[in-house]
């Protein structure tokens, strides 16, 4: 475990503690982040997975402050990303730490493009925000390379969003974020629309950075692949909780685990078989307007015992590993803090 | 790809769709591409980001005019059909849509979403029927009924998701072209989507073209494959043969790269295709595919390989076979 022991000494990028989000809506509130705590170590890269609606999308956006202003709210709990915490600074440090200190990808590339811009127009805007002295023939250049390096030919800059594949936005949008250089990459679900060649090099281009300058990673995705090949660290989110973390040793090799993580991998296509069905969780996810009592994975877990259903699971830890699961709550792990 | 005594459901003939660009050149987005889709099959898509699935999938459906080569459905021809007599196709092939963000209107609920095709080809007597109807595809889908009223900007992106394919489903067509249908849904969800469409495939012997990133997913789902790259098929075959033997270049660069959920790879990164991409506008003869692939000779910069039979069934585009 001396891998371990050294990882705890390093330097701690992001610190997100006891976080809150709710979505106010005309008819109800969803509680869509619940009290989470997320480390992101500098260099490293922290993989999210989790169902849909999880809250890993809300969970990005509060870091960054961009929750949709008239619904989305942060009730409690701290951000801290290199000393400051970026639910107290003031907008004009927000806006100096976007596209800079930090940058997204979001999941939806539109999101972040512009429609009446070429490409082209686009990549080398940032450039420029980010080496304001570049000569113009270099900004140009380093927009061919850009383009290059994520598979699209330079020859296309001059063509608009529209006219590009679902794929190739997205990774305009990638090339955009990884030329901000940034401290911290925050990537929704960056190559759910790229094929595998393509989302290989995406990947390589991201480990560049982290090699190159230490930029460390918010990874979100559904991959586990991706996951296994790429993150460190991992937090499996369950209705807006964060039910499962650990290294990724812990996750892909420990035999211990929430049974929605086990649920999770045995959902997974296998490619070497031929199998007729696959085994999804069965169920639907807990309504976040209305979550129950106990365990908020209760009602579609097979292991459900009678303490699920009505206390709220304590975080168990071991080692690096934590697990909020009522299985493992026996008395040989050291319980690190009781249920809110 | 023929099969005696049977019509595909759905059918292409060097199908071809060109866009032209500012300046006169021109973008081959699907260049000259034969398919053929039997009732109660699969055929899975796979190839590069932007070589042409969705253009491919709207072009067949007529949601883009093709600019050469013929399109059957059912044995008819439909490729000079009008928009109107393709409004009365539409009940039987459908589409879902790869962006679940622009496919829908942000004005409508969930519920008006689901029941708009349904409005429009007036398949109910009453709203409430089709209201009901729409509530029972929800429930199919996997969207809980309190989502009803919302709208899609409130749901997350999976949820949007699965409107769409509740939207598709909701005129029981014959065929749909699946257009990256759960690449935006975690693997639970994705495995109950998939498992409802293999379902319906059993129930009522729709037929699909299933376009994805997923290599894993097209094997399950799919009973042939075909490969694309840069507007062109390079390769088909069988789904499990297709696997085991895959012949060209950029399929083998394909399987290979995909990211398995294990740490004994780890460490070993995918062998990255190595080259500059050919652009797709005003292509030259010549193998697409030549700039990057490890075995280029001469021939293959200018000449286009032919399409031809490795062994029965199994056909490629390549001069190093
Ligand atoms: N603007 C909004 N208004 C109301 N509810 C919202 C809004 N945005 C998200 N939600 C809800 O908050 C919850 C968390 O959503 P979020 O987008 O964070 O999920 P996610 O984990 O990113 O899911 P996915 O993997 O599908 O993208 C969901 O129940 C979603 O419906
Ligand atoms: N309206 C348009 N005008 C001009 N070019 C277009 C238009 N739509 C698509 N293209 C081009 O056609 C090619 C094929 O695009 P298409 O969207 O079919 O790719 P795809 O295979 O679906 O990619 P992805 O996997 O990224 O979704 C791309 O080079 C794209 O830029
Ligand atoms: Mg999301
Ligand atoms: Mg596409």
């Amino acid at each position: 475990m001396s891998r371990n022991e050294t990882d705890k000494t390093k330097e701690t990028i992001l610190e997100i503690k006891d976080l809150k989000v709710i979505y106010q809506t005309d008819a109800e509130v969803i509680e869509a982040v619940n009290h989470i705590d997320l480390n992101i170590l500098r260099g490293r890269t922290l993989g999210l997975v989790g169902e849909t609606g999880a809250g890993k999308t809300t969970t990005a956006l509060s870091i960054l402050r961009l929750l949709p202003e008239m619904t989305g709210k942060i009730r409690g709990g701290s951000i801290f990303f290199e000393g400051h915490n970026l639910l107290e600074v003031d907008e004009n440090w927000m806006r100096a730490l976007r596209g800079n200190a930090i940058s997204m990808v979001f999941q939806d590339p539109m999101s972040s493009l512009n429609p009446v811009l070429t490409i082209g127009e686009q990549i080398s805007e940032v450039i420029r925000l980010h080496e304001p002295d570049l000569p113009r023939r270099e900004v140009e250049e380093k927009v061919d390379s850009t383009l290059n390096l994520v598979g699209i030919p330079a020859s296309r800059k001059a063509e608009y969003p529209h006219q590009f594949s679902g794929g190739m936005k997205q990774r305009v949008v990638i090339a955009m974020a990884i030329c901000c250089e940034p401290a911290l990459l925050i990537a929704d679900e960056p190559t759910t629309a790229l094929d595998v060649t393509i989302q290989a090099q995406v990947l390589a281009m991201m480990s560049d950075l982290k090699h190159r300058l230490g930029t460390s990673m918010l990874m979100i995705t559904h991959d586990l692949g991706i996951v296994a090949q790429t993150c460190d660290d991992v937090a499996v989110m369950y209705a807006g909780e964060i039910i499962e973390a650990g290294t990724v040793e812990d996750i892909f090799l420990n035999e211990q685990h929430h049974p929605y993580t086990t649920g999770l991998f045995q959902s997974i296509p296998d490619i070497n078989k031929k199998s007729d069905r696959l085994k999804p969780i069965p169920g639907l996810m807990a309504d976040p307007a209305n979550l129950p009592k106990g365990c908020a994975f209760a009602p579609r877990c097979g292991q459900c015992r009678e303490i699920c259903t009505k206390e709220h699971p304590v975080l168990t830890a071991w080692g690096t590993h934590q697990l909020r699961c009522h299985l493992f709550a026996s008395s040989e792990k050291e319980q690190e803090r009781g249920a809110e | 790809m023929e099969r005696a005594g049977k019509t595909p459901i759905l059918k292409t003939e060097a199908l071809e769709k060109l866009f032209k660009l500012k300046g006169g050149s021109k973008l081959y987005a699907v260049d000259k591409i034969n398919l053929e889709i039997y009732p109660g099959e699969t055929l899975g898509v796979v190839g590069e980001s932007g070589c042409g699935k969705s253009t491919l999938g709207r072009t067949i459906l007529k949601l883009l005019e093709p600019t050469g080569g013929k399109i059957y459905f059912d044995g008819q021809d439909i490729t000079d059909y009008s928009p109107r007599a393709m409004r009365a196709l539409r009940r039987d092939m459908q589409i879902v849509f790869q962006d679940p963000y622009s496919s829908i209107d942000p004005r409508k609920s969930v519920i008006e979403t689901i029941a708009e095709y349904m409005f429009i080809h007036k398949v109910y007597k009453s709203k409430r029927e089709t209201f009901e109807k729409a509530a029972e595809l929800m429930e199919q889908v996997g969207l809980a009924q309190r989502f009803a009223n919302s709208y899609p900007h409130e749901l997350d992106g999976g949820r949007r998701q699965r409107i769409g394919i509740a939207r598709a489903m909701s005129l029981n067509p014959r065929f749909i072209v699946c257009d990256e249908p759960v690449s935006a849904l975690d693997v639970s969800i994705q495995a109950q989507i998939l498992n409802l469409l293999m379902d319906l495939q059993d129930q009522f012997g729709l037929s699909y073209m299933f376009v994805t990133h997923d290599l894993s997913v097209v094997k399950h789902i799919s009973d042939s494959i075909m490969v694309m790259y840069l507007g062109k098929c390079v390769e088909y075959a069988e789904s499990e043969e297709l696997f085991l033997h895959p012949v060209h270049p950029y399929t083998k660069a394909l399987l290979s790269a995909i990211p398995r959920a294990d740490l004994k790879y780890r460490g070993t990164p995918a062998q990255l295709i190595q080259g500059e991409v050919t652009s797709p506008i005003d292509v030259k003869p010549g193998c697409r595919f030549a700039r990057r692939c490890p075995l280029c000779t001469d021939e293959c910069s200018t000449k286009t390989p032919e399409w031809r039979e490795i062994s029965p069934g199994h056909f490629a585009a390549c001069f190093c076979i």
